[in-house]
């Protein structure tokens, strides 16, 4: 799976179920964590996610900063766990 | 054995230590499973060598020693090193990666401004922030690694118990600029709300409890490792840092170490529903927990209804789920539930609550109700009342601010002014009432934000708003608005504006406020809303009106629909 397909419906669950703003300007390079939009509580939401709507799992140790902080990021680390 | 036969918590230690020193008495379990303990052994030896090495370095009886290390089995050492030394020991949050060194170094000197700190026991990394600043606050900053003595040191004081009046360890409560007053705390309280917590939980030997509380927190030390190494129980201990990422952890090591008793606020009990992984779900048994106790944040029926609904299956009695409430002022809890049974609920008018402050008892899920949950009956050796006002004591069902006599009270604050008396009673800050010997606790007083366990005051947040040039200075609102979801409070930041912004501006002063407040306070704010001049509402002294601005937010979030409004979004 690559990241561009992942983005779309990781951006909706960020919106729509974590920032509840469906209208926020969310841009894809936007730091989420040290922006403080998302903090730890949020990543295991994410983490749940991402198991449930594209099979992977994420370990705790992908859940850090440098690896979560952008939706590019995010989208990359699933993309990376999911495999081709 | 039965914590009445110490007078003094170095005792107890002692003890163990010689009665059954290959004892397992902590366990702090990794991320990744792997997990290090101490035995009553491992951990006196190492608790003497710090205190020597301490004590060596100058540490001298009763001096503050604050304690900024991660959390690990070097903490616990530390803190009983401390105990040792007779000094008193204060473990304060270790500071996150994200906390730059100069944060770091306000930290300390803002704390040495509150209180008398003349030592600090840390990581060589955060040492060498810190040492710039530390001799200009008169504090001598150790790290471990350098502190511990080479061969034998002299012993002598350090083998003597400590008398039981004398004071034992500070506790900070907590706020988010930094600690709040310190609470210094005797031997002889803390065993005694010791001694009443393990009557009241009916804990056996066989008990383990589980906890992923920091340990900067009073439940946290208090249930995980004092509690624990009094009494010769078990405790497995996981980081916060890691349980928060993946809540799962706490099911596993409930699993792997057949733990029976686990305290924990009430949004944990929310997120260890929405932040389990689904490949987690079928593995879990929860047979040998015999009670959580959902303690430390106002407690919702709401949220031990979806925690039985989820875990139900996988073993978890209803009759596991318990409720503590309690405060640092008089060591840790003051009321807990009867073993054995689930926490009782009371359906009451929601509108004689809100504006008699009576709970006036309905049928369950009655038109116009709404459930509160006990927090427990008062614990050995306290008594609750709770007054209107003026201080009356008012009767039963009727709401008021509760007041707790207890024989676990503080001795001072640190530093010693106004000090009450051991047998004053203690004022919460909280509003409840009892009915038939429960205590139902209501709310607040003051406009405290407790949002994900963590207290939050409204002024620390709204300060981020100073020196934005496009805010009206002073004209912020923030507060918590309860969010059933997440079963805790979110946080809403309101400011005026001094001029209609354009949208790329709005959004890049509405991120600035969003960076402020992690970067200062470590708080993600649920929303920041920019609005016009004249809508902050305050009160005819100047203050915030908080409890105002809210309704008026809800009121206007739920007629326009969305979150962003009020002529400045796009």
């Amino acid at each position: 799976m690559k990241a561009d397909e992942i983005k779309p419906r990781l951006r909706e669950f960020l919106l729509k179920d974590l920032l509840r703003n469906p209208t926020y300007p969310l841009t894809d390079d936007e730091p989420l964590i040290t922006g403080g939009l998302v903090d730890s509580f949020d990543l295991a939401q994410i983490a749940v996610f991402a198991e449930r709507e594209f099979k992977i799992y994420l370990p705790d140790s992908d859940l850090t900063v440098e690896a979560m902080d952008t939706l590019d990021r995010m989208a990359e680390q699933i993309a990376h766990r999911a495999g081709p | 054995m039965p914590p009445q036969q110490f007078a003094s918590l170095d005792a107890a230690l002692k003890a163990h230590a010689t009665r059954q020193p290959d004892a397992q008495v902590l366990l702090f379990v990794a991320a990744d499973g792997s997990a290090s303990g101490l035995t009553c052994a491992s951990l006196n030896d190492r608790a003497l060598r710090i205190a020597q090495g301490l004590v060596q370095r100058g540490l001298g009886p009763g001096e503050v020693i604050v304690l900024l290390l991660p959390h690990s089995p070097d903490l616990v050492a530390a803190f009983w090193g401390g105990i040792y030394a007779r000094a008193l020991p204060a473990i304060l949050p270790y500071p996150a990666a994200s906390v730059t060194p100069e944060t770091q170094r306000a930290q300390l000197t803002t704390l040495a401004r509150r209180a008398p700190v003349h030592h600090l026991l840390t990581t060589p990394e955060v040492r060498r922030n810190l040492d710039p600043v530390a001799a200009g606050v008169q504090c001598t900053v150790h790290d471990l690694e350098s502190l511990l003595p080479t061969g034998d040191g002299p012993v002598g004081p350090l083998q003597m118990p400590a008398a039981p009046r004398s004071p034992a360890y500070v506790q900070f409560s907590s706020g988010t600029t930094g600690p709040q007053k310190g609470i210094v705390l005797g031997h002889a309280a803390v065993l005694n709300n010791i001694r009443a917590i393990t009557q009241a939980v009916e804990l056996r030997a066989e008990d383990v409890v589980v906890s992923w509380l920091p340990l900067h927190h009073d439940m946290g030390l208090v249930s995980g490792v004092l509690l624990p190494i009094v009494t010769g129980n078990l405790a497995v201990l996981i980081s916060p840092l890691d349980w928060v990422k993946d809540p799962g952890l706490l099911f596993r090591a409930i699993h792997e170490h057949r733990a029976s008793i686990c305290w924990m606020p009430n949004f944990a009990f929310n997120h260890c529903v929405n932040g389990l992984r689904e490949s987690e779900r079928s593995h879990l048994h929860l047979e040998s927990m015999r009670a959580f106790y959902n303690a430390s944040e106002p407690v919702r029926l709401d949220s031990l209804d979806l925690f039985y609904e989820h875990f139900h299956p996988a073993g978890l009695r209803r009759s596991a789920l318990g409720t503590s409430y309690g405060m640092a002022e008089v060591t840790a809890a003051v009321t807990i539930s009867a073993p054995g049974q689930a926490a009782p609920v009371d359906w009451v008018s929601i509108d004689s609550l809100q504006r008699e402050r009576q709970a006036v008892a309905q049928a369950p899920r009655a038109a116009g109700a709404m459930p509160l949950v006990s927090s427990g009956r008062p614990v050995a050796g306290v008594e609750v009342r709770i007054v209107d006002e003026q201080g009356s004591t008012l009767p039963e069902r009727h709401v008021g601010e509760i007041l707790v006599l207890s024989n676990a009270c503080m001795s001072s604050f640190l530093p010693a002014l106004d000090t009450p008396s051991a047998t004053a009673w203690v004022r919460s800050g909280d509003l409840g009432y009892l009915a038939q010997g429960e205590l139902f606790v209501t709310g607040r007083i003051k406009d405290l934000i407790i949002s994900g366990g963590r207290n939050i005051h409204p002024e620390d947040i709204e300060a981020q708003a100073q020196g934005v040039p496009q805010l009206r200075p002073g004209r912020a609102a923030a507060f918590g608005v309860e969010d059933p979801a997440s079963g805790t409070e979110q946080i809403v930041l309101v400011c005026e504006t001094r001029s209609p912004l354009a949208p790329h501006d709005y959004w890049a002063v509405v991120r600035e406020l969003r960076h402020r407040t992690q970067q200062s306070l470590a708080v993600a704010l649920a929303d920041v809303r920019l609005v016009e001049p004249g809508w902050i509402i305050k009160t005819s002294s100047g203050k915030i009106a908080r409890s105002a601005n809210r309704e008026k937010y809800l009121s206007e979030i739920s007629t326009s629909g969305g979150a962003q409004e009020a002529g400045h979004a796009p």
